[in-house]
């Protein structure tokens, strides 16, 4: 099998080693903020994967990850108990993410508008989230809260036993086997014939088009499983705040993980993840401090990476290194030529 | 009667303007056909009418490929049945190598297994074997045609559509082209569209002309070149 | 009929306020096929600089007719030199440059006047409409957005610069076969389209009050008029301001104002999916 250079391929020694650091993580440290970067992380992942080697850009992922987080919520409290609400977490953004995307890519929608329609979804569902205030909007038994969102729902606990709260470290443990099932299979995906077609229509639609894929359906399928995943991530993140409000359908949300897509590097997987995990970290800390404004930091950095270096950090990093390795190499093979010559080696400068 | 493209009453507007004015045309099996005519003529427009390329219905008439009704099909249920097609502006993959851009089309009929073996033997045919590693996007415009035309072919399509094959391409590459054209024409039909006379009678097949959206006239290459009409369509145009 | 007047007043008003808080995002996008994420902040300096203005007692209507969009202006100019230039025919990185000057912008706006609400008196008072209080304010925008739609669909047929605007909107082949820099015109483009933001923001400043956040509203829903719009500047921008404005108020009226924001967002993609190039790209194609 001739590898493609255009997918990049499993480094299975890098993942092995940061599952072992995560899997160690907490001897050295409290898992509540790691918890949230690696849900952060998964949520960019979502978007990376549709975004970077689909071609696909949601200018309101948010709206799946918020779907996700809400579904949790009501399904848990009309339920009691949390499996089958952490399998509709995925299901129902997969679900809505189909319809909406089947209406989009049948109807030849990109681009631009792709972006305008799904950020106009997310904006609709965080208007009418916030004005379901009162006791006349619920589902089942969950009062949706409007503004406030939805408080105090039982999180996630051992299937079957809902005595059993798995909340705290095993939630980090969670949340860590799904970055890194959710990885995985993304990988696999694009190792897989469907992922090169992806691929193919970043590339040239109408030319995979003319090779007879089927690519409304193609894009179809890879926005519904991006939303499974960002739905995935929401209901993490329910989990983890004890709490959904309207803020995860926010533009400031949506705008959030295209950033961190952006500047952790649009065409790989571990970019957005990367880019999720420092980003949110960063802000984390500078919003101990009030000396600078976050918006302001976060803009000036958005505007350089995109200015200086548009195709991301990670991508520009492995240039770096890249470049690094192969003068290495260079002078390895100089040093091997004067040696087979008998030159002397010479002092490098 | 084995016809292997047939419309009837082929219709189709733009607005105020008909740029295919009721068309009835067919090609034989294993036939090589060139569709010529000065720009605007409607050769483009008809081509894409035959390969989904536009949503058509009932109204605009039928277009039977092998005897199936294909009005309505999009573009990749045409392609399915076993057409080739390539479009006026070169089309591939620039990011992706020459051999990605074949692998892929190649994967479609050859299988995960067999999309290697392909890639080597259109690679070979078509002298780009050399290319294989390269982004599609640094080749010249010459090579990406034929890269173009490799990832049709790889297919093994029993009707191909070719629009405008030879634009850009240097004197050798044209008289590989015409070879390839040749070659394919062995075992499928293939459609040639084109405004160069030249390459037209380098081709030497039956010829049939386009002008004002409806078919002026069809014969072998020799007659219908020097015929004055075809001589005053073009040359009237290019007056104005 | 009393209350038929306050629905049409209030239709008419909304038109206006979509019209008036797209227009300058109308004019880069139809000319330049630049989306500004920073419009609403624009828009929001616009409005600072009037309050700013008025507190240190200059004429309220000179603040937001004249010095909002001059001062705008020159901010929209120095960002399409230092930013946007570099970013030509890169619709993507555009728009998240700018979303990233947007965010800077905001910091910068909260650091200067801090995180929470400020307001400037409306200068027009209200008056009554049968039983119904009506604000005077809200005819004053009204007749500000018309003034501002008819000069520039005049500037635009009438003038040499609208010219050259107008060829600018085909590409800039059009405008280097006229004999001008396509690249100076964009400069001038970005820059009116800042000043026209600048202008909604300083005449908005006393009906919709001040806070850093507020630019995120302005720009949702200018960013949706434009893009449902299409790339005509004037029939686009009416056409959409007109239909959203519209349906937005009679749901309002009719049901409740949330449902009446949700029912333009929804009716935005409707006509997305069934128009995929906006309304004029469809119906209108002289570009104006």
């Amino acid at each position: 099998m001739i590898a493609w250079q255009s997918v990049g391929h499993m480094r299975w020694g890098w993942f092995l080693l940061s599952a072992a650091v995560l899997i160690l993580l907490p001897l050295v440290t409290d898992t509540h903020t790691p918890t949230l970067l690696l849900i952060y992380a998964l949520f960019a992942l979502s978007l990376g994967m549709m975004w970077g080697y689909a071609g696909l850009l949601s200018f309101g992922h948010s709206a799946y990850f918020g779907l996700g987080a809400y579904t949790y919520a009501i399904a848990v409290i009309n339920i009691g108990e949390s499996t089958g609400p952490l399998l509709l977490s995925m299901a129902v953004p997969a679900v809505v993410a189909a319809v909406i995307g089947a209406m989009m890519f049948y109807g030849r929608i990109s681009d631009v508008y792709m972006g305008v329609i799904t950020l106009v979804v997310t904006l609709i569902l965080f208007k009418f989230m916030s004005a379901t205030a009162g006791d006349a909007y619920a589902i089942g038994a969950a009062r949706l809260g409007g503004f406030n969102g939805i408080p105090g729902f039982l999180t996630l606990n051992v299937p079957g036993y809902p005595e059993l709260s798995l909340f705290g470290l095993p939630t980090y443990y969670i949340s860590v086997a799904a970055l890194l099932l959710c990885y995985l299979l993304c990988r696999y995906i694009l190792a897989r014939s469907f992922g090169r077609v992806m691929v193919g229509i970043r590339e040239n639609e109408a030319r995979c088009e003319l090779l007879g894929y089927n690519v409304p359906a193609c894009k179809t399928a890879i926005f519904t499983l991006s939303a499974a995943m960002a739905g995935l991530a929401g209901c993490l993140y329910a989990n983890m705040a004890e709490i959904v409000t309207p803020a995860v359908f926010s533009l400031k949300q949506a705008a959030e993980v295209l950033i961190w897509v952006i500047v952790g590097g649009l065409g790989t997987l571990i970019g957005p993840i990367l880019g999720a995990m420092v980003l949110s970290y960063v802000k984390f800390l500078l919003g101990e401090q009030t000396l600078i404004d976050n918006s302001l930091i976060l803009g000036v950095l958005l505007i350089v990476v995109v200015l200086g270096i548009p195709s991301g950090v990670v991508p520009a990093l492995i240039r770096v290194w890249n470049r690094y390795l192969r003068r290495k190499r260079k002078r390895e093979a100089q040093g091997a030529a004067r040696r087979r010559l008998g030159i002397p080696s010479q002092e490098h400068p | 009667m084995n016809s292997v493209v047939e419309t009837h009453e082929l219709t189709m507007r733009f607005g105020g303007v008909v740029a295919v004015n009721t068309v009835n045309f067919s090609l034989q099996e294993r036939e090589l056909r060139c569709l010529i005519g000065p720009n605007g003529a409607g050769k483009s427009t008809f081509f894409k009418c035959l390969t989904g390329q536009y949503r058509l219905s009932h109204e605009n008439g039928r277009v039977l490929i092998r005897g199936t009704d294909v009005i309505g099909w999009s573009t990749h249920e045409v392609v399915r049945l076993g057409v080739g097609v390539k479009t006026q502006v070169p089309s591939v993959m620039n990011g992706l190598t020459v051999q990605e851009n074949l692998w892929l089309s190649a994967r479609r009929i050859h299988g995960w297994t067999g999309a290697d073996g392909a890639v080597d033997e259109i690679a070979g045919e078509l002298r780009l074997t050399d290319v294989l590693r390269r982004l599609a996007g640094e080749l010249s415009h010459g090579q990406r045609q034929m890269v173009e035309i490799g990832v049709v072919l790889i297919q093994r399509p029993w009707l191909v559509l070719l629009d405008e094959p030879a634009a850009g391409m240097t004197g050798n590459e044209v008289e590989r082209l015409i070879a390839v054209i040749r070659r394919i024409n062995e075992s499928a039909s293939v459609i040639v569209v084109d405004h160069d006379m030249e390459f037209v009678r380098m081709l030497g097949s039956t010829v049939t002309v386009f002008h004002q959206g409806a078919i002026l006239i069809e014969g072998p290459a020799v007659t219908v070149l020097d015929d004055p009409r075809v001589r005053e369509v073009y040359i009237g145009n290019r007056a104005r | 009929m009393d209350y038929a007047g306050v629905v049409t007043l209030e239709i008419l008003y909304m038109i206006a306020f979509l019209a008036l808080t797209s227009a300058g995002l109308a004019i880069v996008f139809g000319m330049m096929r630049v989306i500004n994420l920073a419009h609403g902040e624009f828009v929001l300096l616009g409005g600072y600089a009037t309050l700013k203005c008025s507190q240190l007692g200059i004429n309220v209507y000179v603040a937001m007719l004249v010095i909002a969009p001059l001062l705008v202006g020159i901010v929209g100019l120095i960002v399409e030199r230092l930013i946007i230039r570099f970013l030509y025919g890169r619709m993507i990185d555009t728009m998240l440059a700018t979303w990233g000057l947007s965010l800077t912008l905001i910091g910068l706006v909260t650091l200067y006047f801090g995180p929470s609400a400020m307001s400037i008196p409306a200068p027009i008072p209200g008056y009554q409409l049968g039983t119904y209080q009506m604000g005077g304010y809200n005819l004053f925008i009204i007749l500000i957005t018309t003034a501002l739609f008819v000069a520039m669909w005049g500037v635009l047929r009438f003038t040499r610069a609208g010219l050259i605007a107008r060829g600018a909107m085909q590409g800039p082949d059009v405008v280097a076969a006229l004999g001008y820099n396509p690249r100076t015109v964009y400069m001038v483009t970005f820059t009116v389209g800042a000043a026209l933001s600048g202008l909604a923001g300083g005449v908005l400043a006393p009906l919709t009050g001040l806070l850093p956040s507020s630019g995120g509203a302005y720009i949702a829903k200018a960013f949706i008029t434009v893009i449902t719009g299409g790339a005509a500047v004037i029939s686009g921008t009416l056409s959409s301001s007109i239909i959203f404005g519209t349906i937005n108020q009679l749901v309002s009226f009719a049901a409740h104002p949330v449902i009446g924001e949700i029912a333009m967002l929804a009716l935005a993609i409707i006509l997305l999916r069934l128009m995929p190039r906006g309304i004029t790209g469809r119906f209108f194609r002289d570009g104006t």
